[in-house]
């Protein structure tokens, strides 16, 4: 999508097509000879992975939608109707609600890339914005989601979460009223969010448009965190070398997924959301899906409603000014000893709230939850502005090339291969 | 924009005038627009209607117990509270309640064993259990809420817990000693 395009239409239809409209240039640009670094590792594949996921979910969402009616008293029926009666129809709502959870899998380790190697550093700043962009409209999406069945947990799950927003001073029960279109989670309220769930992802595909045309002006980050150099030399075409890796990627994630979808389909769900909501009884113990958990916890780790409240959306907030928080030029954190400690015991911290999200708030995890809240932030707020100061980073490799050849000045045979297609690009 | 810069004097050309007058009637037009936009989001007169008054015989409901009824889609509870209970709600400090409220503001004069609350915890709408015998009331006797561990004493008054404010008391009058009315 950036610099001078490589591509040289052959048959005469091409040639027509690309003086009018050149989709094909813009496919080959972006897909065929765009240089990827040479040194790219398997946590490079997951954006592909989660481009696929996402078509996963609006092709078996579209045909769920077929079959579901948008309705208090039908909505649990429908969705039994779709397992017992639609041809292959479990297939379907059991990929979309495992499609769902491996989505976020691959969203977490997909961030947590970003987090290790420094890609939310400048010049990527808007790329990594973006980025928290889909995972809160991925986030707004999986929620109003996991109401459509209409069981207990989704129907106490969409009373606990828009009640959060009556923690807002004067405007909450306003607000809370709106989201409802009534004066309790209801009817009016399910239809509304069938309409958003089915809109949500196609926003969330305008954005990865957006994310994706970012990330091939700055070209993408590596696992050493220095940026390209001579292209000829740090980098290899996408075709074919990062289209196999990501395909392969690709298929040992899927086959990640049938593992769940056809042996343990329920194990990521709530036994609750197999009774019908019932209005006048709460479950003895709710939990969110746990891919809210760890945010879940947050929420309750605080005594306060609105503070609550109001630490739970900074914890997402956070990530948006993180590149102005992170002080140090070194992106890699394989190059930062203390930054990568901390980075660690942060990935250790998240797991932690998570656990602490699925247990009840009572005694020693309250306590539990707040130690650890405190170390979410202590991160973000303390590490990362402090360490940029204070460490003193590895020896950086002096280029990409050097850093998998060794000092051999690029003498093997690989680079003579990728050094053709990629010359006539100038910057990745 | 080129020939307004060229003149010396600058003046305002009707170009200007245009994209003035036409972005005032655009934004006016935005905004106009935004307001029924966001008034569908209301609840509709269908769910308002809902909401019309519903008279409750009290007299099936034991003392001691309570039983839970809809009304404008909310859950109420109106609970027969014994002698002990009433006196354990009226004999509290009110200095000490994280929201305070004496039970006197809480029923009607005459009928202070009829307590007429809604039943959505106030901290994140769950619904505590203490109703009906033998479920589990809490440390004051009253309610207890599971989600996040609220309790509420035998006035409905939160006592312990995240939640932040007492179950609010419907608008209801008594018709007669064993008949309310709601709304
Ligand atoms: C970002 C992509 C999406 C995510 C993360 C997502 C997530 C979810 C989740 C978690 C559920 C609840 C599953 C259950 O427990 O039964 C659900 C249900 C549903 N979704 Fe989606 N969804 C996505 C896209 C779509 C799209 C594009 C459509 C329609 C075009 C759709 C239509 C439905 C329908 C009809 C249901 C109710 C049936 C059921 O519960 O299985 N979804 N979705
Ligand atoms: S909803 Fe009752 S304690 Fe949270």
């Amino acid at each position: 999508m950036s610099g001078p395009s490589s591509y040289v239409p052959k048959l005469g239809i091409a040639k027509w097509l690309d003086a009018r409209l050149p989709l094909p240039r813009l496919m080959y640009d972006s897909f065929v000879a765009y240089p990827v670094p040479r040194n790219l590792n398997y946590f490079w594949t997951f954006g592909g992975i989660l481009m696929l996921m996402l078509v996963s979910q609006i092709l078996t969402g579209v045909i769920l939608a077929m079959h579901y009616t948008p309705h208090a008293t039908l909505a649990f029926t429908s969705v039994e109707g779709i397992m017992r009666d639609v041809e292959y129809g479990w297939l379907m709502r059991y990929m979309h609600a495992n499609g769902a959870s491996m989505f976020f899998i691959a969203v977490y380790i997909h961030i947590f890339r970003g987090l290790y190697y420094g890609s939310y550093k400048a010049p990527r700043e808007v790329l990594w914005i973006l980025g928290v962009i889909i995972f809160l409209l991925m986030m707004a999406t999986a929620f109003m989601g996991y109401v459509l069945p209409w069981g207990q947990m989704s129907f106490w799950g969409a009373t606990v979460i828009t009640n959060l927003f009556s923690a807002f001073p004067i405007v909450g029960e306003t607000i809370v009223t709106f989201l409802w279109g009534g004066y309790s989670v209801d009817n009016p309220t399910l239809t509304r969010f069938f309409s958003l769930h089915f809109l949500l992802p196609f926003m969330i595909f305008g954005v990865v448009i957006l994310h994706v045309w970012a990330l091939h002006v700055t070209g993408q980050n590596n696992p050493t965190g220095v940026e390209v150099k001579a292209v000829a030399k740090d980098t290899i075409p996408f075709t074919p070398y990062a289209t196999i890796k990501d395909a392969f990627a690709l298929v040992l994630f899927f086959a990640f997924f049938a593992y769940f979808l056809f042996f343990i389909p329920n194990y990521l769900g709530h036994a609750d959301n197999y009774i019908p909501a019932n209005p006048a009884v709460t479950p003895a113990h709710i939990v969110p899906e746990w891919y809210f958990l760890p945010f879940y916890a947050i929420l309750r780790a605080v005594p306060d409603k609105l503070g609550g409240v109001l630490l739970m959306f900074a914890a997402i907030a956070v990530l948006v000014v993180l590149p102005w928080l992170d002080t140090s030029k070194v992106r890699s954190m394989s190059y930062r000893p203390l930054a990568r400690q901390c980075f660690w015991a942060f990935a250790v911290t998240c797991v932690m709230l998570g656990w602490l999200g699925s247990r009840p708030a009572e005694g020693i995890y309250v306590t539990l939850s707040q130690l650890f809240t405190a170390l979410y932030f202590a991160y973000f707020l303390i590490a990362l502005p402090l360490l940029g100061l204070f460490e003193t980073p590895k020896k950086l490799p002096g280029s990409i090339a050097e850093s998998v050849l060794g000092k051999m000045k690029g003498g093997s045979g690989a680079v003579v291969g990728a050094a053709a297609p990629a010359e006539p690009n100038t910057k990745g | 924009m080129a020939e307004a810069k060229s003149s010396p004097a600058s003046e305002p050309t009707r170009r200007d005038m245009l994209f003035l007058a036409t972005g005032a009637m655009g934004a006016a037009g935005v905004v106009a627009l935004a307001v029924p936009f966001v008034r569908t989001l209301a609840p509709n007169a269908q769910t308002i209607a809902a909401g019309a008054p519903i008279e409750v015989d009290l007299t099936p409901i034991p003392e001691g117990q309570g039983i839970k009824l809809f009304w404008r889609g909310k859950l109420i509870f109106v609970r027969s509270r014994t002698k002990a209970e009433i006196e354990e709600a009226q004999k509290v400090n009110l200095a000490s309640l994280p929201d305070p409220q004496a039970d006197s503001a809480r029923v009607k004069p005459g009928k202070e064993n009829w307590l007429v609350i809604y039943g959505s915890c106030t901290h994140l709408g769950c619904i505590p259990g203490g109703s009906a015998a033998g479920e589990v009331r809490g440390d004051y006797n009253g309610w207890f809420c599971p989600c996040h561990g609220s309790h509420y004493d035998t006035s409905g008054r939160i006592r312990k817990g995240p939640a932040p404010a007492n179950l609010p008391v419907p608008p209801y009058a008594f018709l007669s000693d064993t008949k309310i009315r709601i709304g």
